[in-house]
């Protein structure tokens, strides 16, 4: 659907790594340029038109966050560079301080680099012990198998909402209903799932919940941290500047702005904050629900017409996300996202940053397709024509 | 050379690779490479003595390009002294980079001197010359 609207598909492009990242819509892009060609200033410090003008649209967009995964209040949403950059804040602006020797924290085994990293950093700080909720044999945490996990030295559950490499669900609002049982913080890395499933953090009892404007639509470099408010509240600031005090004395007497300015030290991305605003905006005029069905159905149909594939394996046909694991069997994942590239269609190749994954399906490097609005199924026939010549893998290797 | 006796050959270094397997022997020096797409990953190890590559051996997941020229390398290298070694590496890398090479130091290693059009194959085709540059470099501590 709508794939008028993105500049780039207007030639042969079958683009099918939303996973990575999203094509842009015009509107986004055009969002941005108006701001670097109509009205460019800083924001928060102007007495000047266009001043006024950039700080309307940039705290706007706050509230465009806040109702599109209804928190609160804006003040619960602090622009950052991305999902990465937010999940490190929440560990080490939040976790830091309120985890002890011992503590526990629990992850998943097919988490993101981004979610697995900065709380191993920490364990070796601070000798916190990361633990891992054991998967299903669908590679799904289940109730039963959090609730095993959790012991009175569990403090913290940090999970996907949406794996990367697997496309698993996670039903955050029954995580979220055992993390308040249990009194646990509950951060939710919602890089794959915002924009695709609906996502509400009251509902969830979500405490952080982390994601990327550029695999939304928006621009790279900007993304989103919320944080509920008591809990930022207790969060330390990790970088100082511009922009996020009230006051400093030579004396060294200081005083720092509220939550959330507080987190945004010096000049921002306007731009990339701006732009994520229409991305917001475009996407809830679709509406997420139907982009969500789309996938599904084009999942569903994918996976169909690739089972009558000789020699591929899918290796997560019943997760109910838009995406699609799969090998040809006895091809490197890597040979056959360059093959398929000589058709133009874009996959990714890889371990998808969750080295770990290794352990649980036994399988290092997939191929991951993953599919967002603009995609079709005539794009799907396509990618089944090319997979149907896969003798020819090698013809082109020089 | 064409392109059909090229991809022969890499396919053929590619499906029955040289010296596929390590073995546990204190005499050999072992790295592992890894490229940063995060996808190659091979542990490549030799024996040297009195400066001359007696053995070399590899194992490890990667592509076809990589595989292949992995085996190509050990092929190419056992037998040759360090300094040899370390000649035909250096041109080898000049071939894939654009560089000028002598392409009479390569022998079979010529069947990569297109993969400088794959950007996206360059690093797996150098990966294992990374490897067995830096067991070169350990020998001689
Ligand atoms: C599940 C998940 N978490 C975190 C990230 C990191 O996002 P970013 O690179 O935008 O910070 C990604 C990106 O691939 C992801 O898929």
């Amino acid at each position: 659907m709508n794939r008028d609207d993105f500049p780039i598909l207007k030639d042969d492009l079958i683009y099918f790594d939303n996973g990575a990242t999203t094509l842009k819509p015009r509107r986004v892009v055009d969002k941005i340029v108006e701001y670097y060609t109509e009205y460019t200033s800083n924001a928060h410090r102007g007495d000047y038109k266009n001043s006024v003008k950039v700080d309307a649209l940039y705290e706007g967009v706050r509230d465009k966050v806040k109702d599109l995964i209804n928190a609160e209040s804006p003040k619960e949403i602090v622009f950052t560079k991305g999902t990465t950059e937010s999940l490190n804040n929440v560990v080490f602006g939040f976790a830091k301080n309120y985890l002890h020797r011992d503590d526990e924290v629990l992850i998943t085994k097919s988490e993101h680099a981004s979610n697995v990293l900065p709380w191993q950093v920490l364990e070796k700080k601070i000798g916190i012990k990361v633990k891992y909720i054991p998967l299903d044999e669908n590679h799904n945490i289940t109730e039963e198998n959090l609730e095993k996990a959790i012991t009175d030295k569990t403090k913290i559950v940090s999970i996907a909402h949406v794996t990367n490499a697997m496309g698993d669900v996670r039903d955050i609002e029954s995580i979220g209903e055992i993390c308040k049982k249990h009194n646990l913080i509950f951060v939710v890395d919602a890089a794959q799932s915002i924009g695709h499933i609906q996502v509400d953090v009251q509902k969830a009892n979500v405490s952080f919940l982390a994601f990327s404007s550029h695999k939304m639509l928006g621009p790279t470099g900007v993304g989103v941290l919320y944080g509920k408010k008591e809990l930022l509240e207790k969060t330390e600031v990790l970088e100082y500047g511009g922009g996020m005090n009230s006051y400093f004395e030579s004396n060294g007497t200081y005083e720092l702005k509220n939550i959330p300015e507080r987190f945004e030290a010096g000049t921002q991305n306007i731009a990339g904050v701006i732009g994520m605003g229409e991305a917001i905006d475009y996407l809830r005029e679709i509406g997420l629900e139907k982009i969500h069905q789309h996938e599904l159905e084009l999942k569903r149909y994918a996976v169909e017409k690739m089972k009558q594939i000789p020699n591929i394996k899918i290796y997560n046909e019943n997760t109910s996300s838009g995406i699609l694991i799969f090998n040809i069997d006895k091809v490197f994942s890597q040979d056959t996202a360059i093959f398929l590239d000589q058709f133009n269609i874009s996959v990714r190749s890889g371990n998808h940053c969750a080295k770990i994954l290794k352990d649980e399906i036994k399988v290092t490097n997939t191929c991951r397709i993953s599919f967002y609005l603009y995609n079709t199924k005539e794009e799907i026939d396509k990618l089944v024509e090319v997979l149907n010549r896969q003798d020819e893998v090698y013809d082109n290797i020089v | 050379m064409d392109d059909k006796l090229k991809r022969d050959l890499i396919l053929e270094h590619y499906q029955n690779p040289v010296n596929r397997g390590l073995v546990d022997n204190e005499d050999y020096i072992k790295v592992n490479s890894r490229n940063e797409s995060c996808v190659d990953n091979i542990d490549v190890m030799a024996k040297i003595e009195d400066g001359i590559i007696i053995d070399a051996r590899f194992d490890g997941e990667a592509c076809a390009i990589c595989t292949s020229a992995t085996s190509a390398m050990i092929k190419t290298l056992i037998g040759k002294t360090k300094e040899e070694a370390e000649e035909i590496i250096r041109n080898y890398e000049n071939m894939i980079n654009e560089l000028p090479y002598d392409k009479t130091l390569l022998s079979e290693l010529n069947v990569y001197d297109t993969v400088y059009k794959q950007p996206n194959r360059k690093n797996c085709a150098l990966l294992p010359f990374r490897g067995m540059k830096e067991i070169l470099e350990k020998s001689t501590k």
